[in-house]
């Protein structure tokens, strides 16, 4: 009896197959390694102090605004590939002396500006913007000349 | 069916020697000779790192989150091997024909972030926590460039199939007919693509996730033994699959660069015959010896640029790659129609 596996189920292949070659591995190290915990190595690292607190807690607010952002891209991305393959259509172009391939280049060009403005609203906003560190540049009075450092660079050019 | 049986192995082995690689690369950038003890070269280093991982003790925290701890590195690994399944070895091998191809992968390969989520979360350390954090901050930001670098290419190729594209590449004058060469702007997007791949595989100068030295290992703190090696394998497979991803849209796929130069038929020769075994093996060696090119260039950049900070990761992807990719979107859609 030959089998023939649709693509998605070769797909599904992959997925168990990458699983089960993990597991296997995962149960072999399981086998071979030693089991002796106590408190002290089961306590969360912190840099060998003793934890203080949990770690599930208020984290900063613009985590959030960037994954907003990304949502609306991605959606724009979502639309955008299935349109990527048809507006092109050299059979449809041909029927409508290129009148198709037009409409469906202007109409994404209008969508894709939209989302444009959209980036525009999020940068104009601030929101974008990471903190950054301040850099102070400190001058040196050094007794040693320039002409020293310059030496000891082309020295070995 | 044999696409899956040539990758699982490929990619284990992968690992293995691109481990070997990294720390030989970055030894002789750096002047030094890097690892020689085990074995000639030191190059049964890795299996000796592989062997001495599968015995390390398994340590979780009493206060992580069992679940979700131990569920983390099975999600990583997971998402990025069925990414394999729709991509081209040759004419012939390819795992899945679906008709979605990358489309269904830059899909699954999202749910990469899920599993560092996950990891981060599940650990209850906060270093754990805040490289999770700023590891999902920069995936789903430098998606966004990633993801048009690769519409350009699908919009001139007109198919989601990466065999299609492949088999769009086909030709007896060898790298002429790569989309690189074919639609020369493509040189824009493909580096868009390079610097997001860089991004989304958390490879230096884009490591800030597991920055070590502000957060020591990011989200796989806290991880040890063997589960810690399977996070490593999912980042390696990363690269991987990014590199042949790249070769796929950019450089020819599984097409032979050598041109026919009149009699001396170098293409043809390089190519073997279609249908025949001997096409299988060509293309297989070549798409692979393109994607180690590509992992040898990101190695390179590993070693060269210095990480950079999280304001210049975000302004970078948002306010440079992202309006760049917008028009480069626009210049393609004009050349598929214009010209």
């Amino acid at each position: 009896m030959t089998m023939e596996l649709t693509n998605y189920q070769i797909i599904l292949l992959f997925a168990v197959g990458g699983f089960v070659a993990i597991m296997g591995s995962l149960v072999t190290s399981w086998v071979l390694r030693p089991r002796r915990p106590n408190e002290e190595k089961l306590t969360t690292y912190e840099c060998g102090e003793d934890p203080t607190g949990t770690a599930w807690g208020k984290f900063n607010i613009r985590f959030y605004v960037i994954a907003l952002v990304f949502v609306l891209f991605e959606t724009e991305l979502l639309f955008l590939f299935p349109w990527a393959i048809v507006f092109g259509d050299e059979g449809l172009n041909a029927l409508t002396q290129g009148k198709w391939g037009m409409l469906a280049f202007v109409e994404m060009s209008l969508f894709i500006l939209i989302l444009a403005l959209g980036l525009a609203y999020v940068w104009g906003k601030g929101f974008l913007e990471w903190e950054k560190p301040d850099v102070k540049v400190t001058d040196v009075e050094s007794k040693v000349p320039e002409s020293l450092y310059e030496q000891l660079n082309t020295k070995y050019q | 069916m044999i696409a899956f049986l040539i990758y699982l192995p490929f990619l284990l082995v992968f690992v293995i020697f691109a481990v070997y690689a990294e720390r030989k690369v970055s030894a002789f950038m750096q002047d030094r000779i890097g690892p020689m003890e085990t074995g000639k070269f030191g190059i049964l280093q890795s299996f000796a790192d592989v062997l001495k991982m599968m015995q390390k003790e398994d340590i979780i925290a009493l206060a992580a989150d069992r679940k979700l701890f131990l569920m983390a590195p099975l999600v990583i690994f997971v998402s990025v091997f069925t990414g394999y399944a729709v991509l081209p070895l040759s004419a012939d091998i390819q795992g899945s024909a679906a008709e979605t191809g990358i489309y269904f992968l830059l899909a699954v390969i999202s749910l990469d972030v899920i599993g560092i989520l996950m990891a981060g979360w599940g650990s209850n350390s906060k270093f754990s926590l805040f490289g999770a954090m700023r590891s999902v901050a920069q995936i789903v930001s430098y998606e966004i460039p990633l993801g048009l670098a690769i519409l350009c290419v699908i919009m001139l190729m007109q198919t989601l199939s990466l065999q299609e594209i492949s088999l769009q590449q086909v030709g007896g004058l060898g790298f002429i007919h790569w989309n690189i060469i074919q639609y020369p702007f493509l040189i824009v997007p493909f580096v868009i693509y390079f610097i997001a791949s860089l991004a989304e595989s958390n490879r230096t100068p884009f490591d800030l996730p597991e920055a070590e030295s502000e957060l020591i290992g990011g989200f796989h703190t806290e991880y040890s033994g063997f589960r810690w090696a399977v996070i490593m394998l999912s980042e390696y497979g990363m690269m991987l699959l990014v590199s042949l991803i790249a070769v796929i849209l950019f450089f020819g796929s599984w097409n032979t660069p050598l041109p026919n130069l009149g009699p001396v038929r170098l293409a043809d020769w390089t190519s073997g015959t279609v249908g025949q075994l001997s096409a299988d093996v060509w293309g297989t060696f070549w798409i692979l010896s393109k994607a180690m090119l590509m992992i040898f260039v990101q190695m390179w950049v590993r070693w060269t640029y210095p990480r950079i900070r999280v304001d210049q990761m975000m302004s970078l992807s948002w306010k440079y790659l992202t309006p760049i990719g917008l028009f480069m979107v626009f210049v393609s859609g004009f050349w598929k129609l214009w010209m």
